[in-house]
């Protein structure tokens, strides 16, 4: 073999690796399209029974045969957006302190116990959900919450314990250490030279933080809010646990409400109603797989406009 | 690093070790294994019985307990040797396998009621049908309502909103008791019916009898329903119902069995009967069989006989004691006789099973 014919990438070893690597790339579409492709076929007869009509009904009555899907998507989006309200400025509060104000040898501890949070099984945060945090959100929170903000339709009683609050703020822990550890990341990656010049010109640590290092990072940390929407959007187990599991969408936070992962994960194995029953829990896999897609794509052009717009990075 | 001697030697050891495995499992070649799959409320006796079945005879029973709905669709599509189900399968089901089911009664559960009302203590309430319906339907919405206090003379019922804790999942236990309700309400039988799920007018859901219970457990005034076996595992308190002699009976083993002996039986019955307000004075009324669903006929000789000889041996004295000891009711012996003559009409390639080995 002369060396030309190396360097012009020819050679049988090149292409059967290319191939190779073709064959895994393609893979990762290839079963996305499979996917859709199932779930429209499991979903066809409530597709063809409610049509679009599905995702904006309520009612869900497995024995007469009628489902609407809007009580499960309003939970899934009210408490995934619930969970970035409260998660976003405190992660974010996080990953700025540990990497610009805590003194050094607490940075990398505290920043691995947060980590940690991430490997902790949903169901093990149900459970903790249910027997440490309700108890104590009953006790504690949800009266004065209900005594001073009462008056306002969201924080109006009755107060169960299960509810779309509680599952919203179980939803909030868990998104923590996503947004938090990738935002680190990518505030630890703002080159040093862009804050000292910050501070060089007089600016203060709050100033250097505001105006340069936290827009520096804008695109990065905006992806990490990402990361932790997708997570709470799809999250089944723990939310299950914590929702209250009622098709009814109630004004207030302190009522039971649903999300479609958990409408799944309950009904599915036991899909008694019937093949309709089964097509329409489908169908809402399709819609929860569509609102991913959705909220994702948006979140990306998002991003990708701030980062045109910002030019810093 | 291994030398090439020792190397030679490890692998000498594999290949002997691969050929003995291989020998022993030549060795037994009547033993079958058979796959089930199905309801998650009896599994806990399943595994007892297939365990004691496996070390008397040999032959192995994989059973999934996956949830009836599961275990009927793996029945039909033929992926299970036996399927079981805590709610039988309805006519279009049994249509989509051209009727070639068996429905054989195993043992029997119940379903009680459970409160949190810290002021009554060991207090043990009555209900009757329709209260609890009513309940459900949240129409009577106070613990101290005229209709609870009537029913429990002497009691002080507290002045209570009552909170409905009901099942999230699909379930058999959801299924008995909105097949109770059903029964005893016409207003629940137009309104809501039964079903594993329902759409249930009031209240929150629990997954799994432990998300009921732990619900129940933590907010006081809240009523729900779980499976007696899991109520007296975990010292839950339950109520008596009154049944259709007007008597208030508790649940037990005794009351839940004879639930089933009230329901008359025909020789040729397809077993696919509900049991719940039954007639009989000590009847508990909100009781169910757990069924078992077997094909009529089946195609292979050795697994159908495997088959056949564990329902017989389901059928023995030592499986029911067995089943008393986890606190399943057993079949009363006028269903338990029907079941055994049923076992016996159990086919393999249309000729009937060959006794012994």
């Amino acid at each position: 073999m002369n060396p030309r014919r190396r360097l012009s990438g020819g050679g049988r070893g090149d292409t059967v690796f290319k191939a190779l690597l073709f064959l895994a790339a393609s893979t990762i579409p290839a079963l996305l399209i499979a996917l859709v492709i199932e779930l429209t076929r499991g979903a066809r007869q409530a597709i063809d029974r409610f049509g679009a009509g599905f995702i904006f009904g309520s009612g869900w009555d497995p024995v007469a045969g009628t489902f609407g899907a809007w009580p499960a998507v309003f939970g899934t989006l009210l408490t995934s957006a619930l969970a970035l309200l409260l998660a976003v400025p405190l992660a974010l509060g996080v990953a700025i302190y540990l990497t610009e104000f805590a003194p050094m040898r607490i940075r990398r501890p505290v920043a691995t116990m947060i980590e940690l949070l991430a490997a902790i099984p949903s169901v093990v945060y149900g459970l903790w959900g249910i027997f440490v945090m309700i108890p104590f959100l009953r006790t504690w929170v949800y009266p004065v919450l209900e005594a001073r903000l009462g008056f306002l339709p969201f924080f109006a009683g009755p107060v169960y314990g299960p509810s779309v609050l509680s599952a919203s703020l179980i939803l909030t822990v868990m998104i923590i250490p996503f947004i938090m550890s990738v935002s680190r990341e990518v505030l630890l990656a703002v080159p040093p030279g862009q804050r000292e010049a910050a501070l060089a010109l007089g600016a203060t640590r709050w100033e250097a933080v505001s105006t340069v290092i936290v827009p520096y990072a804008k695109s990065g940390i905006l992806g990490a809010v990402i990361l932790g929407l997708g997570r709470a959007l799809g999250e089944t187990m723990a939310v299950t646990m914590l929702i209250g599991n009622r098709h009814e969408i109630a004004a207030s936070l302190f009522a039971p409400g649903y999300s479609m992962a958990a409408v799944i994960a309950n009904e599915f194995a036991d899909a008694a109603g019937g093949p309709l029953h089964e097509s329409a829990l489908i169908y809402l896999a399709l819609i929860l797989f569509g609102v991913t897609v959705i909220v994702n794509g948006a979140a990306r052009l998002m991003i990708w406009r701030v980062a045109r717009r910002g030019g810093a990075t | 690093m291994l030398n090439r001697e020792s190397k030679r030697g490890v692998l000498r050891a594999a290949l002997v070790a691969v050929a003995a495995t291989s020998l022993v499992a030549c060795g037994d070649k009547d033993t079958v294994q058979l796959t089930g799959a199905g309801a998650t409320f009896p599994y806990p006796i399943y595994s007892k019985w297939f365990d004691a079945f496996y070390n008397e005879t040999g032959h192995q029973v994989n059973y999934q307990s996956i949830g009836s709905g599961a275990g009927v669709k793996q029945f039909t599509e033929g992926t299970v040797d036996f399927g079981a189900t805590d709610g039988p399968m309805t006519d279009e089901e049994i249509a989509a396998v051209g009727g070639a089911v068996v429905h054989l009664p195993t043992v029997l559960g119940a379903d009680v009621v459970t409160w949190n009302l810290p002021s009554l203590g060991e207090t043990q309430l009555r209900f009757d049908g329709a209260t609890l319906a009513d309940i459900f339907l949240g129409k009577i919405k106070r613990w101290d309502d005229p209709r609870l206090a009537a029913l429990n003379p002497g009691v002080a019922l507290p002045s209570l909103d009552i909170l409905v804790v009901h099942r999230a999942d699909g379930s058999g236990t959801t299924f008995i008791w909105t097949d109770y309700l059903s029964t005893v309400s016409p207003e629940w039988s137009a309104k809501i019916g039964r079903g594993k799920s329902v759409n249930w007018p009031t209240g929150v859901g629990g997954k799994g009898n432990e998300g009921v219970t732990q619900q129940v457990k933590q907010v006081e005034g809240t009523i729900g329903y779980v499976e007696l076996i899991y109520a007296s595992a975990n010292g839950l308190p339950y109520g008596a119902i009154k049944n259709r002699s007007g008597q208030f009976v508790l649940p037990t083993l005794e009351s839940v069995s004879a639930a089933a002996a009230g329901v008359d039986l025909a020789a040729d019955t397809d077993f696919r009967v509900s049991i719940v307000d039954a007639a009989g004075a000590d009847a508990y009324p909100v009781a169910s069989f757990t069924w078992l669903l077997v094909r009529p006929d089946m195609a292979d000789a050795a697994k159908a006989r495997a088959i056949r000889d564990f329902l017989r041996w389901m059928t023995r004295p030592e499986a029911a004691a067995m089943a008393a000891e986890l606190h399943y009711a057993p079949l009363p012996k006028s269903v338990a006789d029907l079941v055994a003559a049923r076992i016996e009409t159990l086919t393999a390639g249309g000729a009937p099973i060959a006794d012994g080995r």
